[in-house]
């Protein structure tokens, strides 16, 4: 005869089921009617309309604001734009991430490997406006920026849309470094070890060996870079002088024209779920 | 000394596959190798022997290029590659968790060496059979590693690193994490392999056995130092010192006042087990024959074995324990009881004098 303690009674499973279901009721209400919920609700509001004397949200249901969105064509070009900067920070988050995240992982002593994870994390303890006001200061006509160069007979980039990059780039280099450096330090010795053996010189060794062994770690770290760039609106607004992003397009049409704003926010929604199928199709949200 | 074990027969003397010449690497205040000398021939199937710590894993990787001695010289073939690093090295390695590359299949692992030396893709994927062909896994060259068994992973590793044909072959304990049938079907593929290839084998092992069915020479390092270098029956007949004797199968070491009980000299001496012929003391037939040693004593302690029996004797005079070992082959069996009087006899030659 089986045990009670080894075959759970009828009752108690259902007193298991119970407490799963208390336990897990909040954070699913949570994530179905505040977070879901809004977003419909968002997605909803952009087959709205505007009365154009008022500007209030008039209830009545068309397509014209997406029709707008395809055929306007400073649309098309702010998504561009803004799908370049994406594609320009998660390419230069990437290769300041590779060698940073490699000395860190295997060359460096554990003190200079903990220094640098505390410099790496450290500023996501700042606040992001914190640090997006500190770019300004320092790429302003008297900033820091200009102060370097200026005995290189160069200038700064000033405030615009290489600034943009520049300042997104920075914000959001530790969620590209922080996957990859996990992924260095995972990578057995004994690959670099065999792939010398065989004949490999170190650049065939990165080539061959490492990068295909970080790639997941690269794509999961792009999701970051590619995403928080993608929905970015206040950077832009600081330091971008007077670029157009999706960000900020969206922002100052909120108070304007909320359904136009609304069609307008899917454009970046729908970007970011086409790059995570894409990523997960490389197989690299396992490692996240 | 090398010189010595290589037969006459051999029309010319076969060339140096591996010198070292004072070969001493510290990590930090730790000697892991202390001033190894060696030197291994073209073709030969060579072992290096001794307990984890005894810096023959340290060796291994010095002359693979993965560590820089602290001093001393390391020749391959007659040519200084002391400074080299690994990939300039003609020699690759086997090694012990086999680090296969993850996401490469098993034929574009195996034609790895291939295609870092630029061979075009035809010719590497029919190497790349080829070599896995050797190690009878042509079938397996589109899997994953994932996909394959401790012991195909351990020939895909073998058949990677021999197909290029390297000068030397470094096996790094290549067989410690198969299970006891696996490991020996593979000591007579391995021994096979190196026989109809010819390329030089430096095998690293803790497994006497493996050591000594497999090896043409052996060399024995205790605490970074080359104890002995001989060919296998010559280390288990005339060790070198102590640490050999009974590192190197199982012996009874005696030294002191039992020396000089047992053998009626001073010193210290090995008696191997199988050496001790042990019969009971009632049936009167057997005494000490000429040039012969006997002593009796009680059985303290019976291990059966199959093939054979082990005892453990305290002997009557003095109270030392002695190891025999007695191959169950047909005829009278002893008692297997325990407190059982028995004599013990031994040629007086097979107790053999080791050095302190």
């Amino acid at each position: 005869m089986p045990s009670g303690t080894s075959v759970p009674s009828g009752t108690s499973r259902t007193g298991a089921r119970l407490r799963l279901a208390a336990l897990l009721t909040p954070p699913l209400l949570w994530l179905g009617l505040a977070y879901l919920g809004s977003l419909a609700v968002l997605l909803l509001s952009a087959f709205w309309t505007t009365d154009s004397f008022t500007s209030d949200v008039v209830h009545i249901w068309n397509t014209d604001n997406f029709r707008t969105l395809f055929t306007d064509p400073v649309y098309g070009t702010i998504t561009l734009r803004t799908l370049g900067v994406a594609v320009a920070v998660t390419l230069i988050d990437a290769l300041l991430a590779l060698p940073m995240a490699f000395f860190m992982a295997r060359v460096a002593s554990e003190w200079w490997r903990r220094a640098l994870l505390v410099a790496v994390l450290m500023p996501l303890w700042a606040g992001y406006l914190v640090k997006a006001y500190a770019w300004r200061v320092m790429l302003g006509e008297h900033g820091l920026v200009n102060a370097v160069l200026a005995p290189l007979g160069l200038t700064g980039p000033g405030y615009g849309l290489p600034a943009a990059v520049l300042v997104l780039a920075y914000l959001w280099l530790p969620y590209m470094i922080l996957p990859v450096f996990a992924a260095l330090e995972r990578l057995p010795t004994p690959h670099l070890e065999a792939s010398a053996d065989l004949g490999a010189g170190a650049w065939r060794t990165l080539r061959l060996v490492v990068l295909p062994a970080v790639r997941p770690a690269l794509l999961a770290g792009s999701v970051f870079t590619f995403s928080l760039s993608l929905g970015d609106y206040l950077t832009v607004q600081i330091v971008g002088g007077r670029t157009q992003l999706l960000g900020n397009v969206i922002a100052s049409q909120v108070t304007l024209d909320l359904p136009l704003a609304a069609a307008l926010s899917a454009v970046p929604v729908v970007l970011i779920v086409c790059y995570l199928a894409a990523v997960r199709r490389a197989g690299a949200l396992d490692s996240l | 000394m090398a010189e010595d074990n290589v037969p006459d027969t051999r029309p010319a003397p076969p060339a140096t596959a591996v010198r070292l010449t004072d070969l001493t690497k510290d990590f930090g205040t730790v000697r892991a190798v202390d001033h190894a000398e060696l030197v291994i021939q073209e073709g030969e199937f060579f072992s290096l022997l001794g307990p984890s710590g005894s810096g023959k894993s340290t060796l291994l990787r010095l002359i693979a290029g993965f560590e820089s001695p602290t001093s001393g010289r390391v020749e391959l073939a007659g040519r200084d590659v002391t400074a080299l690093p690994p990939h300039r090295r003609d020699v690759h390695t086997v090694f012990q968790d086999y680090a296969l590359f993850p996401h490469m299949t098993v034929e574009q692992n195996v034609g790895y060496a291939l295609r870092v030396a630029g061979v075009r893709k035809d010719e590497r994927r029919a190497r790349a059979r080829e070599a896995l062909a050797t190690v009878r896994l042509e079938d397996y060259g589109d899997r994953r590693p994932a996909q394959l068994s401790g012991g195909q992973r351990q020939r895909v590793a073998l058949a990677r690193a021999l197909v290029d044909r390297p000068g030397l072959l470094l096996l790094d304990e290549p067989l410690g994490a198969l299970d006891l049938k696996l490991r020996q079907e593979m000591q007579t593929e391995l021994k096979q392999i190196q026989r109809t290839t010819g390329i030089t084998f430096l095998l690293v092992t803790h497994d006497q056995e493996e050591a000594l069915t497999m090896s043409d020479r052996v060399a024995v390092l205790d605490g970074g130092r080359i104890a002995q270098t001989g060919p296998p029956l010559e280390i288990y007949d005339r060790p070198a010192t102590a640490f050999v004797a009974g590192f190197v199968g199982v012996t009874n070491l005696v030294r002191g006042a039992a020396a000089q009980r047992l053998t009626g000299r001073p010193g210290t001496y090995s008696i191997r087990p199988e050496r001790i012929r042990i019969t009971p003391l009632d049936d009167g037939l057997e005494t000490a024959g000429p040039g012969e040693r006997s002593v009796t004593g009680r059985i303290t302690d019976i291990a059966h074995a199959g093939p054979h029996t082990r005892f453990r004797v305290r002997l009557d005079e003095g109270g030392d324990r002695l190891t025999v070992l007695r191959l169950n082959t047909s005829g009278p069996a002893l008692p297997a009881r325990t407190d059982t009087p028995v004599r013990l006899a031994w040629d007086a030659a097979d107790a053999y004098p080791v050095p302190g």
